[in-house]
């Protein structure tokens, strides 16, 4: 009860702040084309996705509630073409994109406006500036590697879910995916893992899964670990020595007798 | 059960005996083993300028050795070690490793393709047949061997002098027990370790990210946040022995879809503590689904559903994970309410 | 006549060339003469197949070299350090001093990572190599008479191979062998009664403490390779001792050995060959990363990756455990942990399975005689069934240990998988056994057609009233040789159980059981029998009719 007040009290005061020390004449302009986005994200909504997450976003059996997801996760999960899923299955893989940007930023607006959540982050969030490399890795470690690889190849999860590879996944979204938490990955919000701490990860993971990334000692074979190493020993190491042991020991060629 | 009962006529015949003399296939036996084929000239043997040119080919290939050594050591000397080039298709990679490997690689295998060639084209490829001998030793031989050890026995005494013999061997049997106590002191005894952690009562819930200690409100249904004891540092010199038991998984669960009433209980609105340790054999897991709340081994795939209890239900661990009682401070900070009530990790004999 | 016999020696001495006189001199002390007298032009037949050994003993020989190599550079040590090497995305973190020196090693030593690459690409291939002679060996029968203490020198090194190899993966204390050893920690601590002191003796105190990295460290490069190198002197001498086996062919007995001198043909190409496996690797070693340690970073035990598998050659005890039930039994305030343990016991029985099969098959067939005459797998088909069987379930248990990437690289559920290998380690062996068993007789009654009817020429006849024939050409003598020259045992039979006096004597279940397993190996169902001269001289005294 007592921890409910004191929600409810911050909340009076930030608001109160915020209109306070929020510059009325932009944020009026501002206002009037958020309500266009919004207005022109209801319309794309009521054909690509009401039949699934409802007419107003409330859910229903086939998707679930949008209320408060927040624009991140419209930008996440439209902009990696995971939405509009497809066919029934574990888990919704990333498709082709089907919508312009422009498209996303207006059903974004429109999900945002029926709820609180997180925005889509800014290039000052996920840019390389300020990044600490390996203190990026060290959280990549403790906290993504479990499910995408130490370098985020990705790898399996129960009953035929799998965390994906993350190799060309843009920085943007890789934020999103740890602010939003998409389908069965768990959320990492700001609380818990600060906006540097998502930069470092993001820094850490451009640098060792990036596409010119060094991977010094040659082939990565997939950067799978010991499996992928064993089976090139098997089909390639010993494969050739058993080639060459052929040559060695074969019979060379008689003279024909003529 | 030894062999001699089976009967000497179900054994085959010999081999190299079954078929009579050898060369001579002859009317009685088609079968016959015709001996070695006659040996066949290789065109190296018959024809000089052929020879030459395997001569030449043995040559070349020791030359291109040395070249390959010489590039050896001007690329270790030549190429900075933290050069980064493209090759396709293998990608970027580091140019030192791959200038010595393939030199180093040329050198070697040039010389033994040098020698193989050479064997193969101009040695002699005509096959002998060497006989073997019976490695059983002849019954004279046997016989003289046995007599020398009888006698050595019977002189050493030591079948006659009962008393000599088993002092010696007692003797003999106790005195490795030293090299076995030796090894007490690898390490303590176990003791009741393995059943404690650092956490007690009002230790606070520190973010293994930020450093900070967590909130309930930090912490949002569909989170995952990975938690250490307060006071524990990565610079400890204790730190991965204690991080090893310590460490703790926290999500957070609407209440409504707890479904065991002392994990309920033991949480904080929603809020459940539970080891990250594997009961099976101690991997940190932590491959949370957050829409089913179930909880996968990335080692061996044993699977726990946080929303009951942590209970298993797949793969080869054996009991659930155990759960932290968490509350909160007067401050408002998670903390632990006391330590776990079970050894966390793997069972273990002790454990019951 | 010491005198006279002395100036003689020194006269011929001063006459003698350097290389001869150095020769007299070691053969004073050490009699060389008679050793090469024996040896120098000792026999070894050509097949491609007796190589792989010699691809085991070339790796192993570079594995040492490179190993002492990696010793000066490397620190035994997991006092923990801050990283300040090269590597940019390490820069600061903690790790252990093993660690960090690998990491120089590999970043900063020339040639360095070179080296290290070599030394594990060697290790995977010695253990495949080890793994394929193993198999070549079982599956031609040279295990047999008088081979069977080297079979079991060869099985004990494969065996401690696979524990160097475990023991060197964990060296550089990286999270990915971290987690191995963590393994390892609960794999011993599910051990009933003693498992826990064993783990706090182990690590000395609780799991990571600081100590496991020197302890394996003299385990890795001290104990382990010390009594490999002692296996493999003697698993050699044997080999020169035994002389090679060959397979059957015109003028090769039982009795002789077929092929090139050692000196010089032999020794140009296993000289040779050393150089080539040796190039190979070095090439491997320069387009293929091995274990990149700084992708997966330092151990913490809090921390992991998925696809946390050991090197292949664990990988089937890997697979074991991985599809293991998790079933623990307490009792009496203890527990028994069966779901580790039981595969910890099962691991052993695995590999012990194929190492005692030569000692049964020689029970069963009851021959005392030596054999150096190789089988062809498919004139053995029992056995040949049985190493498939073995093979099929050691596949098996890999794909378990590998099933989380079986499931993201063939979209199936890794719970799928997991049940599919748990019914799969009973079923298909079974299967595998019948099959290979059905190829091997096929296969027989094909060569007994080839004996007694020729090989199929692929010319086409017609005869004069109509019928279309294929000719088929009578097989050379070599070859007819060749192809009826295996052995072929017959059932061993109880015997009478009355003898002439009528009385009645006791057969033994053991008796009883050799009798069933002899008909299971050399019944009518298990081997054709393999044609005879007078089935031979029936037909072609037909002449031409096939």
């Amino acid at each position: 009860m007592a921890a409910l007040v004191v929600l409810l009290l911050a909340l009076a005061c930030t608001g109160g702040l915020y209109t306070l020390f929020a510059p009325t004449d932009k944020a009026k302009a501002d206002e009037t084309a958020q309500s266009l986005a919004i207005d022109e994200g209801k319309k794309l909504y009521a054909v690509g996705c009401a039949s699934c997450h409802g007419t107003g976003g409330q859910g229903t059996t086939d998707g679930p509630s949008l209320v408060g997801v927040g624009a991140a996760a419209v930008d996440f999960q439209v902009g990696t073409g995971r939405m509009p899923a497809q066919q029934p299955g574990a888990q919704v893989p990333k498709k082709k994109v089907i919508y312009t940007q422009a498209e996303i930023d207006q059903l974004a607006a429109y999900i945002a406006s029926l709820g609180a959540g997180p925005n889509v982050p800014t290039d000052a969030q996920y840019g390389p500036e300020g990044a600490d490399i390996a203190k990026g890795g060290e959280l990549f470690r403790t906290n993504c590697a479990q499910c995408h690889n130490f370098t985020g190849k990705g790898g399996a999860l129960t009953h035929g879910k799998f965390a994906p590879d993350l190799e060309g996944v843009s920085p943007k979204h890789i934020y999103e995916a740890m602010q939003t938490g998409p389908q069965n990955m768990p959320s990492f919000p700001d609380t818990t893992l600060s906006e540097q701490n998502k930069k470092d990860i993001i820094a850490y993971l451009d640098a060792v899964n990036g596409d010119d990334t060094e991977s010094p000692g040659g082939l990565e074979l997939g950067g799978l670990g010991p499996v992928s190493e064993g089976l090139f020993a098997w089909i390639f190491g010993l494969g050739a020595l058993i080639a060459v042991a052929v040559w060695v020991a074969a019979r060379t060629a008689k003279a024909k007798k003529s | 059960m030894s062999s001699q009962d089976i009967p000497e006529e179900n054994l085959p015949a010999e081999q190299g005996h079954a078929h009579g003399a050898v060369g001579v296939a002859d009317e009685k036996n088609p079968f016959a083993d015709p001996g070695l084929p006659p040996h066949e000239h290789r065109v190296q043997d018959i024809d000089e300028r052929a020879a030459k040119r395997s001569e030449r080919a043995v040559a070349m290939l020791f030359v291109l050795s040395m070249l390959a050594t010489v590039a050896f050591i001007v690329a270790y000397v030549a190429i900075p070690h933290d050069k980064s080039i493209y090759v396709f298709p293998i990608g970027h990679i580091n140019a030192l490793n791959f200038a010595l490997g393939l030199t180093l690689g040329t050198a070697l295998f040039s010389i033994g393709a040098g020698a193989v060639h050479w064997a193969r084209t101009l040695m002699s490829d005509e096959e002998i047949a060497d006989e073997r001998h019976a490695i059983e030793a002849p019954p004279e031989v046997k016989a003289k061997v046995m007599a020398d050890f009888k006698q050595g026995a019977k002189e050493s005494a030591l079948g006659r002098r009962k008393l000599i013999r088993n002092t010696m061997f007692g003797a003999l049997a106790l005195f490795p027990l030293s090299g076995v106590m030796l090894l007490r002191d690898l390490g303590p005894l176990p003791g009741t370790k393995l059943r404690h952690t650092l956490w007690s009562k009002g230790k606070l819930l520190v973010n293994m990210n930020t450093n900070q200690p967590l909130r309930p409100s930090d912490v949002a249904v569909g989170s995952l946040t990975f938690a250490k004891p307060e006071g524990l540092e990565e610079h400890d010199h204790e730190f991965q022995t204690e991080i090893a038991k310590a460490a703790l998984m926290i999500v957070r669960i609407q209440p409504d879809d707890i479904k065991d009433k002392r994990e309920l209980e033991w949480s904080h609105e929603g809020i459940v503590a539970y080891s990250k340790i594997c009961t099976h054999v101690g991997c940190p897991i932590s491959l949370y689904e957050q829409q089913t709340h179930h909880v996968l081994c990335p080692c061996h795939q044993s699977t726990f559903d946080l929303s009951d209890g942590a209970r298993v239900i797949f793969g080869p661990a054996g009991h659930a994970l155990p759960q932290l009682r968490i509350g909160v401070n007067d401050e408002g900070y998670l903390e632990a309410l006391g330590d776990f009530d079970e050894p966390v990790g793997p069972a273990f004999w002790e454990r019951g | 006549m010491s005198t006279e016999s002395t100036s003689k020696d020194s006269r011929s001495r001063e006459k003698a060339p350097a290389g001869e006189r150095v020769a007299d001199w070691a053969d004073g002390r050490l009699g060389i003469y008679s050793l090469a007298k024996a040896n120098m032009r000792k026999i070894f037949p050509d097949h491609w197949s007796f190589m792989l050994g010699e691809i085991c003993l070339y790796s192993f020989i570079i594995i040492i070299l490179t190993g002492v190599y990696l010793t000066l550079f490397f620190h035994p040590s997991m006092n923990e350090v801050e990283y300040h090497g090269s590597y940019v995305p390490l820069q600061g973190q903690l790790m252990s001093e093993a660690f960090n020196s690998t990491m120089h090693i590999s970043f900063d030593v020339r040639g360095g990572l070179l080296i290290r690459q070599i030394h594990h690409w060697a290790a995977l291939i010695f253990l495949a190599g080890m793994f394929v002679h193993m198999m070549r060996v079982f599956f031609t029968g040279a295990f047999r008479k008088p081979r069977e203490v080297n079979w079991l020198f060869g099985f004990l090194l494969f065996v401690l191979g696979m524990f160097t190899g475990f023991t060197g993966y964990s060296l550089p204390d990286d999270l990915l062998s971290g987690t191995g050893v963590r393994f390892m920690e609960g794999a011993v601590l599910s051990v009933p009664i003693v498992g826990t002191y064993l783990s706090f003796f182990l690590f000395g105190g609780e799991f990571p403490g600081g100590d496991f990295v020197a302890r394996f460290y003299s385990i890795h490069v001290l104990l382990l390779p010390g009594i490999m190198l002692g296996l493999v002197v003697g698993h050699l001498i044997l080999v020169f001792y035994h002389k090679h086996t060959q397979f059957a062919g015109p003028g090769r007995t039982n009795k002789n050995v077929v092929g090139m001198p050692l000196l010089p043909v032999y020794m140009a190409k296993a000289g040779g060959f050393f150089f080539l496996v040796f190039g190979v690797i070095a090439a491997i070693s320069a387009i293929a990363s091995i274990n990149p340690i700084w992708a997966m970073g330092p151990y913490r035990p809090d921390q992991v990756s998925t696809g946390a598998q050991p090197d292949w050659y664990m990988g089937f005890s890997e697979g074991l455990i991985r599809v293991m039930p998790g079933w623990e039994i307490n009792f009496w305030g203890h527990t028994l942990v069966l779901g580790v343990f039981i595969p910890l016991v099962i691991f052993p029985l695995v590999l012990v399975a194929i190492a005692v099969y030569p000692f049964i098959e020689s029970w069963v067939t009851g021959d005392k005689r030596e054999h150096h005459i190789l089988d062809r797998p498919r004139n053995v088909p029992t056995r040949t069934a049985f190493g498939v069987a073995w093979i099929t379930w050691y596949m098996v248990l890999l794909i378990g240990g590998g099933n989380d990437l079986w499931a993201t690289h063939f979209h199936l559920s890794i719970n799928a998988i997991t049940w599919f290998v748990r019914i799969a380690f009973f079923v298909a062996p079974v299967i595998a056994f019948i099959i290979t068993k059905r190829i091997c007789l096929g296969l027989q009654r094909r060569d007994k057609d080839k004996v007694l009817h020729g090989r199929e020429s692929g010319i086409i006849k017609r005869l004069p009233h109509g019928e279309f024939i294929e000719v088929h050409e009578p097989l050379s003598q070599d070859a007819l040789h060749t192809l009826t020259a295996h052995e072929q045992y017959k059932p061993a039979e109880i015997g009478p159980t009355v003898d002439e006096n009528g009385v009645e004597r006791k057969v033994k279940g053991s008796e009883k059981l050799r009798a069933k397993l002899s008909e299971a190996y050399y019944g009518e169902e298990s081997q054709i029998p393999k044609p005879t001269v007078e089935e031979y001289k029936e037909i072609t005294s037909g002449h031409g009719h096939h």
